[in-house]
């Protein structure tokens, strides 16, 4: 039997009487038993019945609705009913006015059409053939803004029936079309597709009605709360969004309302259609080194003016064997700094992490991540990759953390004017912690705020080449542009090694020999 | 990279500028202006290798970017990455004023359309970085042009082969030219 008690009986009358369906009569009877809403159709209308036929015999006070209302009530079940044909029907009452008054006034036919195995199976359809790997997931859906005034509408007519009886009950308690919906179809699916449903599942399948017909029963609201309707910017969109038209019920008088919307809400042809069903599943995250041994390949695609210049990148490699493996749609590419185009990363490569985006598969064992590791580092030769491996989003912060304060280590390949005698290297190789000031360099400027910034040259020696080119080892903070502190960068550069080495000195070529990192952890070999 | 022991590869200048020239600056002879305009578009002014400062062992008296009662490029302050408030300059705006000690002025000018991002407060202390490196450490200003004018700003100007050009044609024309 359902939960339902005797101060229940007028509000059910009311509502039968209104053309609410089973579902959105138990929600108004703030009904919090789940279970109450998974019965068919045709149960739940029969307990509805049964009760409220009950009472007729059994109640002192007998129900003031006039008969007439009742036959109308009769070929609600019937319709009610409708989809699953041969179901006997409660009553034999053949129906008149049967399709026009079928539709749920307030629900529009969410909790009618939609609530049953087949809408369900629909569902799991649609999961089972994007292949996802889930243990849980959680149901979303998206109802049409005007559902808010028909509820609006109906608990409007309902409340004027509990003043009187002077029952406890506001609008507040009455269970949402979302929530009666989900204690349904999420329960089905949850078991069709054998996993739990979780509230903060990171598996969600979204599910959306509309409804066109009605689309229209939100207008009078933009002129009884203008303040609540800003034009969007994006004119495709209504600017009837569910958020704004609970804010303009909120605001809006009961006396207004009854003025400008019926009350209950009026009878509608069709129900609500469903939209395509979606299915996302939350980002996950892999980390690890990359080692880049081309001179012409940029970290990221490198775009002037519209037009690619350079043909990969080092995320692109990366990424095009990940993205095949999660079967996800799109990452984003991160790495503790960067280097120009023209540097190589040697040593122990660069940390970076992806975020792989709506992943379709997730489980992958040590063995696999280190397949798909050599996958990647067949795939090129340009760049190498280590430490591959699955991390936690939170976990990608100790990548970013304290950037600053890192050392790097560089080896550089410098001509000077003069030819280098024994002393300079000495004196080169005699420099500790050097503090230098370097404006922005010019070749930033146009993108970064002009600023004068403070960096340690921790280290420095050299190995002799030749009278004009030796090569040089830094330490130094993360953060120093070696570049600019090589050849000035127009004297903006103080000290730079020209100066020190009181000649003219150039950079042809830099290595990031290390970076001093310590994630993603190492993984031995 | 095969390293030969002298100097075979181009210098900064060569590798990531462009060099454009405007000769005979508001009809004064040989006062030759050089824009350095690197590839994202930030411009260097400096003077010309052929500007009357730089010749004949001349000094210089004082460098002056107060080029008026009420403006001095020593005020213009930029902030953030757009370079807000920085002075809008056009081709003849004039940077600075450079006395020599023979008691000849001269003004520098912008010579392109942009915002003046910085001007090179080490040649007020250093007057002879300017005649020493006149095309690096002792440059004059930096601007940057309007991103929808980066590619037109240096319409007017000459290239590198036209400059050569007109300086061949003053040596042969004129005996003794500035
Ligand atoms: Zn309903």
């Amino acid at each position: 039997m359902l939960p339902l008690k005797e101060k229940d009986r007028p509000i059910i009358q009311k509502l039968l009487d209104a053309g609410c369906c089973g579902r959105c009569i138990l929600r108004f009877c703030c009904i919090g038993t789940q279970s109450a809403y998974r019965l068919s159709n045709e149960d739940l209308w029969k307990d509805l019945h049964a009760f409220v036929s009950n009472t007729e015999v059994a109640s002192q006070t007998p129900s003031d609705d006039p008969p007439s209302k009742r036959i109308k009530l009769d070929s609600d079940g019937k319709a009610d009913g409708g989809e699953t044909e041969g179901v006997p029907m409660v009553t034999a009452e053949p129906t008149a006015d049967g399709t026009e008054s079928s539709v749920c006034v307030v629900c529009l036919g969410v909790l009618q059409d939609f609530c049953n195995p087949s809408f369900t199976k629909k569902i799991s359809e649609v999961v089972k053939s994007e292949e996802y790997q889930f243990e849980s997931l959680v149901l979303s859906v998206s109802l049409p803004a005007q559902l808010l005034v028909r509820e609006h509408s109906c608990w409007l007519h309902i409340k004027k029936e509990v003043r009187e009886k002077s029952m406890c009950l506001d609008k507040e308690d009455v269970i949402q079309v979302k929530e009666a919906f989900k204690w349904t179809v999420q329960s089905m699916l949850s078991e069709t597709l054998g996993v739990p449903a979780v509230m903060k599942s990171p598996f969600e399948v979204a599910v959306g009605f509309i409804h066109p017909d009605t689309d229209a029963d939100c207008h009078f609201l933009a002129e009884a709360c203008s303040d609540c309707f800003h034009t969007s910017k994006n004119k495709e969109r209504s600017v009837f969004t569910r958020m704004a038209v609970v804010k303009a019920l909120e605001k809006i008088t009961d006396k207004k309302f009854l003025n400008e919307y019926p009350s209950p809400p009026a009878g509608v042809k069709t129900a609500c259609v469903a939209q395509e069903t979606t299915c996302l599943h939350l980002s996950t995250y892999v980390a690890g080194r990359y080692n880049k041994f081309s001179r012409t390949l940029p970290q990221t695609p490198w775009v002037i003016d519209g037009e690619r210049r350079m043909e990969s990148s080092v995320e692109e490699l990366i990424a095009a064997p990940l993205l095949t493996a999660f079967k996800c749609e799109s990452f984003n590419f991160s790495s503790s700094g960067r280097e120009d185009v023209d540097v190589r990363t040697l040593g122990n490569g660069r940390p970076f992490a992806m975020e792989l985006l709506n992943p379709h598969r997730l489980k992958f064992n040590k063995m696999e991540v280190r397949q798909l590791q050599e996958e990647i580092n067949q795939s090129s030769d340009k760049i190498r990759i280590r430490d591959l491996q699955l991390v936690t989003r939170e976990a990608m912060g100790h990548m970013k953390e304290g950037e600053e304060d890192k050392t790097k280590s560089y080896s550089a390949l410098i001509w000077s004017q003069k030819a280098i005698t024994e002393e300079d290297i000495e004196f080169i190789g005699n420099i500790k912690d050097l503090e230098i000031a370097q404006k922005t360099p010019l070749r930033v400027l146009h993108r970064r705020p002009l600023a004068v910034r403070q960096r340690v040259i921790h280290t420095m020696s050299t190995s002799h080449l030749n009278p004009h080119h030796f090569t040089l080892q830094l330490r130094t903070q993360a953060g120093t542009y070696i570049k600019e502190f090589v050849h000035g960068d127009f004297g903006r550069t103080k000290p730079n090694l020209g100066e020190l080495m009181k000649t003219e000195v150039d950079i042809l070529e830099l290595d990031v020999e290390s970076v001093d990192v310590d994630w993603p952890p190492a993984i031995p070999e | 990279m095969e390293i030969s022991e002298h100097k075979e590869a181009p210098s900064v200048i060569d590798r990531y500028y462009t060099r454009w020239y405007r000769t005979d600056l508001k009809g004064n002879a040989c006062e030759d202006h050089c824009v350095l305009q690197h590839s994202n578009r930030i411009c260097v002014i400096t003077l010309a290798e052929t500007h009357p400062i730089l010749q004949d062992g001349r000094s210089i008296k004082s460098i002056n970017y107060q080029i008026s009662a009420g403006c001095s490029r020593l005020k213009n302050k930029v902030s953030g990455k757009s370079k807000r408030g920085g002075q809008f300059l056009t081709e003849y705006a004039p940077l600075c004023r450079i006395m020599c000690t023979d008691g000849v002025e001269y003004t520098i000018f912008s010579c392109i359309r942009g915002r003046l991002v910085e001007v090179n407060e080490d040649i007020l202390k250093r007057p002879d970085l300017l005649l020493q490196k006149p095309s690096t450490e002792g440059y004059i200003a930096v601007i940057l042009p309007k991103f929808e004018e980066s590619k037109t700003v240096t319409e007017g100007l000459l290239s590198r082969a036209q400059y050569e050009e007109v300086v061949s044609k003053r040596a042969n024309q004129q005996p003794e030219p500035c």
